[in-house]
């Protein structure tokens, strides 16, 4: 149908460089009105780039945007939206601590909206209409990641909009909420309205989109129609001549229990933390155990419980039957358990020291101090070492952290946990925001690590990973822990239930025998 | 014009900020000079050339280089560790009321350990003090920032008190100051002919000291890391709180043996004007010597010098004697205006990238 | 103890507490919108300066208040092009404000010190000011003490009821956010940072014509600072701050009561009260239960540089 309707939007030889790279090089495509077209691309292809220029967050540095067949030039999303845009941006850009009605008049002029009470009813009102139900008075931060989306989207619809823009819009949700997201588009599509929607997932693009256009390495590699071409074809527009992920690796051997979550409690410490109930969970030598779940379900405070950084308020945890309730973060190092923080610039590493102090920020348990003096000389070797064995594309161990891709830099990471050689390694998101060769690599030293008898944890948002990687599979959601099984005993829609929360009451029925 | 940032800080831009912040603090004061009728060239040069035309004059700035000095190395690890102790000048104050009153009570006894006594018991003064706001800081979560102040408004308010009441020399035609301090009390001079005393060695000594700390100890790594990120600093499972009071000790420490190098010293008793603000211009060196040792010698003369240059003003020119705080302050915000340039470069207009993709 | 007792603990109360209203209302906008201004002592101090040898030389109280807010606002404009133009720690450009205001209004003032002038008087509000306890403390002051509360309850209808001040809670909670929606970032905190000098600068006024109607170095006593422990006190919220700018006010005339109740302790102890319950009070805040930060703007002291 896109074919015989107007063109709603056209970008002609949009470029946009920043200093040292290049987003956009020369990119153009079209989009009709009420057609649902899909940019593809991997991570760093320039999509999100591309994305805020046509909504005037950024402006491009050369390129014609033509709007409605006619030429118009951007100055800023206020623009933006005035000519009929909305955009739903991959990071929400909502305001935690004011509430939802307050979110959305700031997102609108006055005059858009007459009073702050019409608005609250409008809110409603247009909820209502397209299934999007919200409470207008609760503040942001108190909603799930999928109702924040609902106020993004919910916003947009409230003005006349021609145009809808959505950056990865799936990645945060659940698999059912992602069939409901898709059905309310489809339904604003009907009307006329045009849709961008990107991602990196060929299946959702399959589902829904009715033109795709592929971006690489911030060029246009090709434009199709989904439902026509093969998912092979789509891959390697994508990724061009790198490997597409590896789709099978070994199974693991479980061996003896190495550590273990007893009916483990944290009750929230901020306002912004989650309730973690009845936690019980057994990590084995030699395996990999995937947790599933959409951000904010208890992922960080569990990890932070592992590593040592929050106390249970109930419940043992014991790595190799030695109780770590009094183990300081450091002790618990000694004692052979690793981490991989998801937050690998704020947390895993410090972008403003070299690759040696890096090296030193978890590796000082083991290695290079003696009468608390740095060996700087053996550090500096260590951190060497690392970025030739695992591969690290960096100018050498003096590198910032922070000059590094974020590829590279897990790399790093991960392979200055492993060089630690420990018997329990939690892997917070192992591969967010990594190319694909960097992804594979890092896979397989977690597979050689797991064959090496370390009990492995990972905990990741990629479903595809989680398939790819784990020996057993579960799911946090609302700080509970669903029931853990072999992989083949999980199908993916068992896994989407287990992330919707859906896994009946068999821990918390463990928990009442007690 | 606009800004861009650099792909990488300039460390080039390290270390030409301070020397573009001393240009243009010195050419804002020569239009200050202008503006209030006086010759600028030859003003500037009272100002920053006429206390050093003679040996005795490097000496004053020895004089004045010792407490400033001393309460910058305490302060160069607190910054490093983003840990804002604003309270050096308290903690100088404190001490300064403290290893008085011990001077005061040992006028009358002879021995080798007086002076040791003397300096620990300051040491240990600065240490009390800035351990309040350890203690506010690690069990409280109580803003440093704010507490180091109001504890340097108290201490003031302590010294004042000390030296209206009971400190207060009873041959002394009723003036707010305490009887002069017996020789043998008094810090050995370095020669007859100045007032430099042997603190300036220890001053020299405790930079040897950071630096070593800094540059090859874990305790200065870690504080480093602390500094630049927190939460990689827990996650690490470094003990911050161990790590903030150690700052906070050593820099109480540091300040409180500043304040028995200007008590013990050039002062010779206690009077309520006794700091000259050399806590809060310590943070100022702190700055402009780039948090590091080296850095901190050279910025604790320059800012040593504006306090020469401001008594020449005073005299030469008849100036108020505060145009040294207006240097000062001009000094450190044209500094933190400089640094810009370190992780910005200036664009003057729209150029095209001929960059290669990555 | 009596009613006039009473009546004059109130009057004196609220006295003293106009100042630290006056800087505490100018610095919460300021960190509402993000932005940590710790220079609040240099500018009440340049304010005060200012506002004296205005009056002195033009002998005009009114002209006095005028150039005091004028001359507060434009020292923060120093600190907001460092701070925000040329993206400074915040921190640090605050000390620099501080020790530079000390320097500047000492210079300045330096030949005024030891004169006088006619201080503001008391402009009773009729019929008002006769209400028993209340009245002399609300409605028997000078002109400055109505202007603050004036100024209160037009901060507290802002942060409350208006688009403006809706939008000034946005840039501080995420500026990042902020400007994706279009807002100008920096001109909201620019103009938060003006606001708060100008508050500065009127305590400073208020201090040098009518607290203590003389220019004296260092007259704001470390007001600056604890009007900045106040508005944490007050956990950014408007109505808290006058409740707090009373209790400090308080505080700050206790010796005055313990010396009319005959305790004989010495002046420059008492003297250290304000400063020791500021420190309490910050720590009765920051050790209830779940207060870590709870309520600080989340961008405050974070410098942003909208992007290209």
């Amino acid at each position: 149908m896109s074919q015989e309707n107007p063109t709603r939007l056209e970008l002609i030889g949009i470029t946009k460089a920043y200093p040292g790279c290049v987003a956009n090089d020369a990119v153009s495509l079209k989009v009709a009105a009420g057609e649902i077209h899909a940019l593809l691309g991997e991570n760093g292809a320039g999509k999100s780039t591309l994305m805020k220029m046509i909504y005037g967050v950024v402006k491009p540095d050369a390129g014609q945007v033509l709007w409605n067949n006619k030429e118009i030039a951007i100055e800023g999303p206020a623009q933006a939206r005035a000519l009929g845009m909305g955009m739903v941006f991959q990071h929400f850009s909502l305001f935690d601590t004011l509430t939802v009605t307050e979110n959305i008049a700031l997102y609108l002029s006055p005059a858009e909206y007459g009073s702050v009470s019409a608005l609250r009813q409008r809110i409603v009102e247009v909820g209502e209409e397209y299934g999007l139900a919200i409470n207008p008075d609760r503040e942001v931060h108190t909603l799930s990641v999928g109702e924040q989306q609902r106020v993004e989207i919910i916003r947009c619809l409230l003005q006349d909009i021609q145009l809808l823009i959505l950056d990865e819009p799936t990645a945060v949700l659940t698999p059912a909420e992602v069939a409901q997201l898709i059905d309310m588009l489809k339904q604003l599509a009907r009307k006329g309205c045009s849709i961008l929607f990107i991602s990196h997932k060929l299946h959702e693009v399959n589902a829904l989109c009715d033109r795709a256009t592929i971006l690489r390495g911030g060029k246009v590699t090709g434009s199709c129609i989904p439902s026509e071409t093969s998912a092979g074809e789509l891959a390697k527009l994508m990724l061009g001549d790198e490997l597409v992920l590896d789709h099978d690796l070994p199974p693991g051997n479980a061996g003896a229990t190495r550590l273990t979550l007893c009916d483990i409690e944290v009750r929230p410490t901020s306002q912004f933390a989650i309730h973690l109930h009845n936690i019980n969970l057994e990590l084995k030598a030699g395996e990999i155990l995937g947790l599933a779940g959409v951000a904010g379900n208890g992922q960080d405070e569990l990890v932070d419980l592992i590593n040592g950084e929050l106390k249970p308020d109930r419940g043992t945890l014991t790595l190799d039957d030695v109780a770590l309730a009094d183990c300081s973060i450091v002790a618990r190092r000694r004692r052979g358990l690793g981490t991989v923080p998801a937050d690998r610039v704020g947390r895993g590493s410090v972008a403003s020291m070299s690759l040696t102090e890096n090296q030193l920020l978890t590796g000082y348990v083991n290695h290079g101090v003696r009468h608390s003096l740095v060996n700087w000389a053996a550090v500096r070797q260590r951190a060497a070492d690392i970025i030739g064995d695992y591969g690290v594309k960096a100018t050498g161990p003096a590198s910032m952290a922070g000059s590094l891709s974020g590829g590279n830099l897990q790399k790093f990471i991960i392979g200055r946990e492993i060089e630690q050689q420990p018997k329990v390694l939690i892997c917070f998101h192992p591969t967010w925001g990594v190319d694909v060769g960097a992804a594979n690599h890092i896979h397989k030293e977690l597979v050689a690590l797991r064959d090496r008898g370390t009990a492995v944890l990972v905990i990741s948002e990629d479903l595809d990973e989680l398939y790819l990687l784990g020996d057993r599979l579960g799911a946090l959601c609302g700080g509970r822990l669903s029931p853990v099984r072999p992989k083949a005993e999980v199908p993916l829609e068992q896994l989407g239930e287990w992330m919707a929360g859906a896994f009946g009451n068999a821990q918390e029925e463990v928990a009442h025998a007690h | 014009m606009r800004i861009e940032k650099r792909l990488q800080p300039s460390q080039t831009m390290v270390y030409l900020s301070p020397i573009l912040a001393l240009v243009l603090t010195v050419f804002a004061g020569g239009l200050l000079f202008a503006a209030l009728g006086h010759p600028p060239l030859e003003s500037l040069a009272i100002f920053f050339i006429e206390p050093l035309r003679d040996t005795y004059g490097w000496s004053e700035l020895a004089v004045k280089v010792t407490p400033l000095l001393l309460c910058a190395t305490g302060l160069t690890l607190c910054f490093k560790a983003k840990i804002w102790n604003i309270g050096a000048e308290g903690q100088f104050v404190f001490a300064a009321l403290i290893g008085g009153a011990v001077s005061l009570q040992l006028t009358e006894v002879q021995g080798f350990w007086v002076l040791p006594v003397i300096l620990l018991s300051g040491a240990l003064a600065g240490m009390a003090w800035a351990g309040i706001a350890a203690l506010l800081l690690t069990h409280f979560n109580t803003n440093e920032i704010l507490t180091t102040i109001m504890l340097n408004y108290i201490a003031v308010n302590l010294l004042l008190w000390g030296v209206h009441g009971p400190l207060k020399d009873p041959a002394g035609f009723n003036f707010p100051e305490s009887a002069l301090f017996a020789e043998h009390t008094l810090l050995p001079l370095l020669s007859f002919d100045y007032r430099v005393t042997v603190a300036l060695f220890i001053a020299l000594f405790m930079v040897v000291v950071i630096w070593v700390l800094l540059a090859r100890s874990l305790l200065g790594f870690q504080l480093r890391v602390l500094g630049e990120n927190r939460n990689a600093a827990r996650f690490a499972g470094f003990n911050s709180r161990a790590i903030i009071w150690f700052l906070l000790l050593f820099s109480g420490a540091m300040a409180g043996l500043a304040a028995i190098s200007e008590t013990n010293g050039p002062v010779g008793q206690l009077i309520p004007t006794l700091s000259l603000g050399y806590g809060y211009a310590a943070i100022i060196v702190v700055f402009m010597g780039r948090m590091h040792p080296l850095g901190i010698v050279l910025a604790s003369m320059l800012l040593g010098l504006t306090y020469l240059g401001g008594e020449m003003a005073q005299i030469d020119l008849g100036l108020p004697k505060s145009i040294t705080g207006l240097f000062q302050g001009m000094l450190l915000f044209f500094l933190l205006g400089c640094d810009l340039l370190i992780h910005y470069r200036l664009v003057l207009k729209e150029r095209a990238f001929g960059v290669a993709t990555t | 103890m009596d009613l006039a007792l009473l009546e004059n603990i109130l009057f004196a109360t609220v006295r003293t507490g106009t100042p630290l209203l006056l800087v505490a209302l100018g610095a919460m906008i300021s960190e509402r919108s993000g932005v940590l201004n710790l220079g609040q002592e240099g500018m009440i101090l340049v304010g005060a300066a200012c506002a004296f040898i205005a009056a002195y030389s033009a002998d005009s109280l009114m002209l006095g208040v005028v150039i005091g807010a004028l001359a507060g606002a434009l020292v923060s404009l120093i600190f907001a092009f460092v701070a925000l133009t040329l993206i400074s720690n915040q921190v640090a450009t605050g000390l620099a404000l501080t020790i530079f205001g000390t320097g500047l209004s000492a210079f300045l003032g330096a030949e005024y010190v030891g004169q006088s002038i006619e201080g503001m008087t008391r402009v009773e509000l009729p019929l008002l000011h006769k209400i028993p306890l209340i009245g002399p403390a609300l409605f028997g002051q000078d002109l400055m003490v109505y202007l603050g509360l004036t100024l209160f309850a037009l901060v507290f209808w802002t942060m409350r009821s208006t688009r403006l001040g809706l939008i000034i809670r946005a840039v501080g909670e995420n500026p990042q956010v902020a400007h994706a929606l279009g807002y100008k970032v920096l001109l909201v905190r620019y103009a938060a940072v003006l606001f708060g000098g100008a508050m500065a600068g009127l305590a400073g006024a208020y201090l040098s014509l009518s607290y203590t109607p003389m220019w004296a170095e260092g007259i704001s006593a470390g007001r600056g600072w604890i009007a900045l422990a106040l508005v944490v006190f007050a956990s950014w919220r408007t109505e808290r701050i006058l409740m707090g700018a009373w209790l400090f006010g308080f505080a700050s005339i206790l010796h005055l009561l313990l010396q009319g109740f005959g305790y004989d302790v010495p002046s420059n102890l008492l003297a250290m009260l304000p400063y020791a319950v500021t420190i309490v009070v910050l720590v009765f805040m920051m050790s209830r239960k779940g207060a870590k930060g709870l309520f600080a703007p989340r961008s405050l002291g974070q410098p942003y540089h909208p992007p290209q």
